[in-house]
């Protein structure tokens, strides 16, 4: 970050951008625009991740952004944001969405007492996950509602959802072997616990109760929440 | 808000899925309304694909269309179609040469408001998809019936609609099931109701059975809702019941089953 406006790093599958939260939106834009075109070579074809932080962004100027580099033949591949009028907008503009749950720049809390009261990252997501919705998460996933089919969570964390998970999950994602995914009835689509596909019995014969999933042995086992 | 306290009321039809029945519905809805004394226009914005022209039997009248009028060479009065038996019932018909990018949401906005001076009911019928057509259909909603049918794919598509209209602060919208085959519900071959509500957790305002009567009335141009024998015809009349605020009870489709007593809970009708 040279002149805090804008961020950019290189990142697995394309470059990550970060905006600056509270600077003149507009700034910021004209900023990146500069960015982009001082080294064009450099940005060439790119898939772009945009991190917006907290500010909200309507949808119009999400749709300005998106033309912005788009008229650079760069393809914007993914919003990561933590306000929820700049992810609908994002939706709304059928764009990818992140929760950002990490923040670089934020410092994290020093005066440790008890460190599972720390606080690990985390979402809660107060509405049912419809289908074609996606939520990445470097965290965990709460998600008070359902999780329909066609609907996908893929969490660094445990995912946890109060209502029936009839979707796609991947906990631990990046390898976290003690995930966990807990949900008030457990009929995924798909379920994957860092890496792991779980076996699904046939939804039509279980009985819809609490439960939980967990790696043991490198296999995945669902088990009922009443232990 | 102003829009709203105008007189009519925009009524969006869509489904994500085609061919799930949205033409139909938007035919026989307008259909049945107009029979309740309502003056009802209802707007193909299926640009390139029309077709509800053909399903309300006045193909041969078109002279002009949605296109048209958006692009200034006509007056809107000079589209609007009037129908063969109800004089109370208008059809915008889609421009069939051009495609969605030629109408934007704006343009339906505008256009309605003008319609909702004239009309009671305005019921636009979407596209299939999500991209522009959808758009344009979406915005000036004040109400969404969203179309399914008992199938996994259909509810799958319905969902994201769902989704979509959420996000765009429209909803909540309330759901068609259509071409229910009850005994094949009952053998557990096809989703119920309740597997379907239970999924997408809006309110149903109808439930269409399947008809062979839909199919022949739709080639004849004579909308199914206007033979009084049909069920389904039946069912669309109750629905633009419930449309004009009527609390009405469910249809029992089978005499011998209290299946469809519990599904009542399920509506709006309080």
């Amino acid at each position: 970050m040279r002149d805090g406006l804008v961020a950019i790093k290189g990142v697995k599958d394309g470059l990550l951008v970060s905006l600056n939260e509270s600077e003149d939106w507009q700034r910021v834009i004209n900023d990146l625009a500069a960015r982009i075109d001082e080294q064009s070579s450099f940005f060439a074809g790119a898939k772009i991740s945009v991190d917006i932080g907290t500010r909200p962004v309507p949808k119009y100027a999400l749709s300005s952004l998106k033309a912005l580099l788009e008229r650079r033949n760069l393809m914007l591949s993914v919003i990561i944001s933590d306000s929820d009028t700049t992810l609908e907008a994002a939706q709304a503009l059928d764009l990818r969405t992140a929760i950002a749950t990490e923040k670089p720049g934020q410092p994290q809390p020093t005066d440790t007492i008890n460190p599972e009261e720390d606080g690990s990252p985390g979402v809660l997501i107060r509405r049912t996950l419809r289908s074609g919705r996606i939520i990445r998460s470097a965290g965990h996933v709460i998600v008070l509602g359902d999780v329909n089919p066609g609907a996908e969570i893929i969490a660094h964390g445990d995912v946890i959802v109060w209502g029936v998970l009839r979707g796609s999950v991947h906990a631990g994602a990046e390898g976290d072997t003690g995930a966990i995914v807990c949900a008030l009835e457990m009929t995924p689509m798909q379920l994957r616990i860092a890496g792991v596909a779980a076996q699904l019995p046939n939804p039509k014969r279980r009985t819809p109760a609490p439960e939980i999933a967990r790696l043991e042995q490198a296999q995945v086992v669902i088990i009922s929440w009443n232990r | 808000m102003a829009a709203n306290q105008m007189r009519g009321k925009v009524v969006t039809i869509t489904s994500g899925k085609g061919g799930v029945g949205k033409t139909t519905t938007t035919a026989n809805l307008g259909v049945a309304l107009a029979r309740l004394d309502q003056k009802v226009v209802v707007v193909d914005t299926d640009i390139g694909l029309r077709n509800l022209d053909v399903i309300m039997g006045l193909e041969n009248r078109i002279v002009y269309d949605l296109v048209d009028v958006v692009e200034g060479r006509s007056k809107l009065k000079q589209a609007l179609i009037k129908h063969k038996q109800l004089p109370e019932l208008y059809l915008i018909p889609a421009a069939q040469t051009r495609d969605k990018t030629a109408v934007s949401p704006q343009d339906m906005i505008q256009i309605t408001n003008e319609l909702r001076k004239e009309f009671d009911f305005i019921i636009l019928d979407s596209p299939a998809g999500i991209e522009r057509g959808f758009r344009n259909a979406l915005a000036p909603a004040d109400e969404v019936l969203i179309v399914t049918n008992p199938e996994v794919s259909a509810v799958r598509d319905a969902d994201r609609i769902i989704g979509l209209i959420e996000a765009q602060n429209k909803g909540p919208a309330k759901l068609i099931l259509n071409r229910v085959k009850m005994d094949m519900v009952k053998r557990g071959e096809m989703l119920s109701p309740t597997d379907v509500t239970d999924i997408l957790a809006i309110k149903l305002i109808g439930i269409i059975p399947e008809d062979e009567l839909v199919v022949s009335a739709s080639n004849n141009g004579i909308p199914v809702t206007l033979n009084e024998t049909s069920k389904a015809g039946m069912a669309y009349r109750n629905i633009a019941r419930r449309l004009m605020g009527e609390s009405v009870p469910f249809m029992p489709l089978e005499s011998n089953t209290g299946f469809f007593q519990r599904l009542a809970k399920l509506f709006t009708g309080d």
